[in-house]
């Protein structure tokens, strides 16, 4: 026989078997609904993974440099003299500004803010920037409010930290330790991490939490992308300061390994333990509709076509089932948490992240691909039973 | 009642195929129930285990903020307070960055006083109180390190440095102790907070938080309250709590994303008993024109209904009983990697015992359409569809 015949014949038995499809409805919705629950699980599971990744590390800037001390892999643990900061602002490969390079001595505290949801405490990073911190970070800007003076117990609150967090509503008072602080305004940076924080004058920050004159940080603005040569080079040329750069993008992407892959694992493994279950659901749908089709099939045989065409049209069947399952959980999922804004706690900055629930496109097609995989290899044993029976036997059987 | 059961298996055998896979679904749900009760637990637990006669003093902004060294001695004086140790975070790793072990410098003989449930053998205790370099390891971690009593092993800090510059402190293990309680946490360093103050370089005399053991649990409050007014109005404001709702408040923070996976988990997990319980009715009502015969040969109407009932229960039970058998393969199997992130990993018998209800109650709520309608057939009409 050869293939175009072959083709022809899958295409006349595939559409007759789709045609009837509709009067299966009641055994198929158990492959459908079976295979949607797994797809709506894997969804939600990797959007979230890629919401800590929107927030974290694709924010990073490559432009950006951070310097902390060496071997500090977090700003909390890190700790620069006012002197070390000099040093980094004298060095050469920091774009110069108006009023100097564009850099910024940060320091970086938690304070205890209860969370709106639940009113408990959530760890929430305190910043205190410098002057240049705005124009380090093009994507700034305040979107309600004003900034906060210089020299001023005033501070302002990333959108994500306004949204999970209470009392940090624009004008109001918040109390960290004995220190009251006004809220005068609410910044966006692009959808980046710093969304989650709250920031002051880094000065102030200081005189507040005895820190005297030291900083955690320097932001820098490179030259180019990735562009730290001239920086680096600097750092290490005076012993007495043992500091490292890395650029925004790298130092997010290490701060957010662990609960990405994290996530991303505890969602996949998941998807697969019921993807077995789902499998075993189609299995008894497909072997319930080639049952139901004995007769049809047995006369098709008779008549002459192939087995293979029969195969075809079963294993179309359950791709279809698959592939209207796996719309069916993706959109779900898409309905139910795409943009979903929520909070957790990054163990390795240990602070709270603020991220929304990121349904991408690429995460769908995912989904549905692994729904039609399921389809298949439901249908692959009902289909080869299919096209083994004998004739003869099909065609007495009722 | 047994004497049926040859028919309800042969009943099951009918198809079997598809027994094997309705069975296969409802493993694969009560395993993913049986692994998800462990997480939830996971979750949950440290707070269940942590003392009430305890007390946890930190900073009143945060717990990143630092205390004085002195607050010990002003806390000690405090009316209804037995013990006091401070601890402080130190943030060892071994090795590699990967290797983080939570080290903390305590007051060594007092520490082991308020926790009895960290096990130490008495000669390992009297070496560790009496070498000032000492350390007592959770035995997993020097199992993971291969380390043994009487090694000296560099531990570098990621906060602190010695006065000298460097970041790593040579300690000599001890001992190692246990926590045989399930949910205790036994992946700690204990060393001196004596040896790690007088080498430090910066930040002497400041410690992360006080542990306080009161003598009545009852006056813990009033401790707490006392505690806290003692250092009002200072620069160093504190908060104290007690351990569990500490510790309830640092689960709470993983907050509404433990949550969200367990609400969508839960879905799929009742989706996939639904999916189950349909198949179940199809198959029965496959058999309309046998239980018309079986009626005809005398069988009564709620001999049938208990027929009907009896098979689709089996089924969910034995296949509850694999999946929970699974799930504590699968919990146990992955103990020794899970446990170093979430202490408390297992599955417990109440949750088994959830499963079992939980199977009872889907064997009778999948076979109650087809069973009351066995019970109503007509006889004529059944063997009618034949």
């Amino acid at each position: 026989m050869d293939v175009t015949r072959q083709l022809r014949q899958a295409r006349a038995v595939t559409a007759m078997n789709l045609r009837n499809l509709p009067a299966r409805l009641g055994t198929a919705a158990v492959a459908i609904v079976g295979i949607g629950g797994v797809v709506a699980v894997l969804v939600s599971a990797l959007s979230i993974s890629e919401g800590f990744r929107a927030a974290m590390a694709l924010s990073g800037r490559e432009d950006v440099g951070i310097v902390l001390r060496g071997g500090s892999a977090d700003e909390l643990s890190s700790g620069l003299s006012l002197e070390a900061v000099k040093y980094v602002m004298d060095g050469p490969g920091i774009v110069e500004g108006v009023d100097g390079p564009l850099a910024s001595p940060e320091l970086y505290v938690i304070v205890d803010v209860p969370s709106r949801g639940s009113g408990t405490k959530a760890n929430v990073p305190l910043r205190g920037v410098g002057p240049n911190a705005f124009s380090i970070r093009q994507a700034f800007q305040v979107v309600e409010g004003r900034p906060f003076e210089r020299g001023l117990n005033e501070v302002i609150v990333g959108r994500g930290a306004a949204s999970q967090f209470a009392g940090l509503d624009v004008g109001s008072v918040v109390r960290f330790g004995r220190t009251p602080w006004t809220v005068t305004g609410i910044f966006e940076d692009g959808g980046s991490v710093s969304e989650s924080e709250i920031w002051t004058d880094a000065t102030v920050l200081q005189g507040a939490y005895n820190r005297g004159t030291s900083f955690q940080s320097v932001r820098v603005r490179l030259p180019g992308e990735r562009d730290m040569a001239g920086l680096e080079a600097h750092l290490k040329r005076d012993p007495r300061f043992n500091m490292t750069v890395r650029t925004e993008r790298q130092f997010l992407e290490s701060q957010s390994s662990i609960l990405v892959t994290g996530v991303r694992t505890i969602g996949s493994l998941i998807a697969i333990v019921m993807g077995v279950g789902a499998v075993f659901a189609a299995l008894n749908t497909m072997y319930a509709a080639v049952s139901a089709r004995t007769r049809e099939i047995a006369t098709l045989r008779a008549l002459g076509f192939g087995a293979a065409p029969v195969v075809a049209s079963v294993l179309v069947e359950a791709m279809l089932l698959g592939l209207l399952g796996g719309t069916l959980g993706a959109v779900l999922a898409y309905a139910a948490f795409n943009g979903f804004r929520a909070s957790t706690l990054n163990f390795q900055s240990f602070s709270q992240i603020t991220f929304a629930f990121n349904v991408t496109p690429t995460i769908m097609l995912l989904g549905i691909g692994y729904a039609m995989i399921l389809g298949l290899i439901g249908g692959l044993l009902p289909g080869l039973r299919a096209a083994r029976q004998p004739v003869t036997q099909g065609l007495r059987e009722l | 009642m047994i004497g049926f059961l040859p028919l309800v298996l042969a009943n099951l055998r009918r198809r079997p195929l598809r027994t094997g896979f309705t069975l296969g679904s409802i493993v694969v749900a009560f395993l993913m129930f049986a692994v998800l009760g462990a997480m939830t637990r996971a979750f949950s637990a440290g707070a269940d285990l942590a003392g009430v006669d305890r007390l946890l003093v930190i900073h009143k902004v945060s717990l990143v903020q630092p205390l004085p060294e002195s607050y010990g001695t002003r806390i000690r004086q405090i009316d209804g307070v037995d013990k006091v140790s401070s601890a402080t975070w130190f943030g060892g790793v071994y090795q590699d960055d990967r290797n983080q072990i939570p080290t903390f410098p305590v007051d060594g003989a007092v520490y082991l006083d308020i926790y009895p449930e960290y096990v130490v053998p008495p000669e390992g205790r009297q070496r560790w109180l009496a070498d000032k370099r000492g350390a007592i390891v959770g035995r997993p971690i020097a199992e993971e390190f291969g380390w043994k009593v009487g090694d000296t092993v560099p531990v570098r800090s990621n906060i602190w440095r010695r006065a000298d510059g460097s970041d790593t402190w040579e300690l000599n293990i001890s001992a190692l102790y246990d926590v045989p309680e399930a949910g205790g946490d036994p992946r700690n360093i204990l060393m001196h907070y004596d040896y790690f103050e007088e080498s430090r370089g910066r930040g002497k005399g400041l410690v992360s938080w006080y542990i306080v053991k009161v003598r009545d649990p009852a006056q813990a409050p009033r401790v707490a309250r006392e505690i806290d007014a003692q250092f009002a109005n200072s620069p160093y404001e504190t908060e104290t709590s007690t351990e569990k709702a500490f510790a309830q408040g640092f689960v709470n923070q993983i907050g509404n994303i433990g949550v969200i996976m367990q609400g969508v988990v839960t879905a799929v997990f009742f989706t996939m008993l639904l999916v189950t319980a349909n198949t179940m009715a199809q198959s029965v009502r496959e058999r309309t024109a046998e239980l018309g015969v079986m009626k005809t040969l005398g069988f009564t109407g709620p001999v049938v209904t208990m027929l009907v009932l009896a098979e689709s229960t089996l089924l969910t039970i034995v296949g509850a009983v694999f999946g929970m058998l699974g799930g504590y393969l699968a919990v146990e199997g992955s103990g020794s990697i899970v446990r170093a992130y979430l202490p408390v990993w297992t599955v417990t018998p109440e949750s088994c015992l959830q499963a079992l209800g939980l199977a009872l109650a889907l064997g009778l709520l999948a076979g109650a359409v087809p069973a009351w309608n066995a019970l109503r057939l007509p006889i004529v009409q059944a063997l009618r569809q034949a």
